[in-house]
């Protein structure tokens, strides 16, 4: 009864608060090293004007078929695969640098888009995505009666 | 899959040349494997197509540039990036004598695709020796 409540407080020396300390401490130097952009496969560049969102991937080796876009509102969803090239009997891998697998990313866009009219094209290993904005989230101008 | 081995690296110094232009450089990331008697490269290139990449086999230098036209998307703004688009560069020295006439490459979706058919091997000579 004493000892956690006493804990809490953080007046205890604690070999395990000491390791969270060490793991946050390793986490934010590896994440100085790297450069400031996402690491996670597919790269992906969203462009967006008043009227309409661009997103842009990079998926090479992805079979446009394998690729899953769904939009809800304002977040787009990619999912997709790569496919391995397995090795056949006989064959030896001498280098292996591209991955493959599974990927699902989620992305916020800027507002909400109609997901009806949403058109993507897939070709060099590009994918883009042409997203509308929602007819009620466009932005109104207001008139402003003045009474004299 | 480590997270950091996935981004695309940029070249340092591309072949120890320097270029005209100031756009940026990456290396593809390839596979290479031995397929009976054939060399299989594949490389991740998106944005290249057969019309925008150069292969050049001189002696043992395989030698893969790809040009990519930068996407300038006009009235639109940056709303998020994580990648910027650029040319590959990559060469590789052979260690195996290849059969130049028969090198064949292709293209799909931004992977390309090159098959290095190895030479056939020099046939041994025999040399009888004639009883005098």
């Amino acid at each position: 009864m004493f000892w956690p409540e006493f804990g809490r407080y953080g007046r205890v020396w604690s070999p395990w608060r000491e390791m969270e300390r060490l793991q946050q401490d390793v986490n934010r130097l590896l994440s100085q090293e790297s450069t400031p952009y996402a690491t996670t496969f597919p790269a992906v560049n969203i462009w967006a004007s008043e009227q309409d969102v661009i997103v842009t991937a990079e998926v090479p080796g992805v079979d446009p078929d394998s690729l899953d876009i769904t939009v809800a509102e304002n977040v787009l969803k990619l999912t997709g695969s790569r496919k391995p090239e397995e090795l056949k009997p006989g064959e030896v891998s001498h280098r292996q640098e591209r991955v493959s697998g599974g990927f699902s990313r989620t992305f916020r866009l800027p507002y909400a888009v109609d997901s009806g009219k949403v058109d993507a094209i897939c070709e060099k290993g590009i994918l883009k995505v042409k997203l509308p904005r929602a007819e009620a989230d466009k932005p109104r101008k207001i008139a402003i009666k003045s009474q004299k | 899959m480590a997270e950091k081995e996935m981004q695309k690296r940029e070249a340092s110094s591309p072949i120890e040349t320097e270029r005209t232009t100031a756009r940026k450089v990456f290396i593809p990331r390839v596979d290479i494997r031995e397929v009976g008697d054939a060399i299989v490269l594949l490389a991740d290139m998106p944005g290249v197509d057969e019309k925008s990449i150069d292969i050049t086999l001189e002696k043992n230098i395989l030698t893969l540039a790809g040009r990519v036209e930068p996407e300038v998307y006009e009235g639109y703004r940056t709303a998020y990036a994580e990648y910027e688009a650029g040319d590959y560069e990559r060469a590789f020295t052979l260690s195996d004598e290849i059969d130049r006439d028969r090198i064949e490459a292709s293209v799909k979706n931004g992977v390309l695709k090159l098959t290095l058919p190895k030479a056939e091997p020099v046939k041994l000579r025999k040399i009888s020796v004639k009883s005098a």
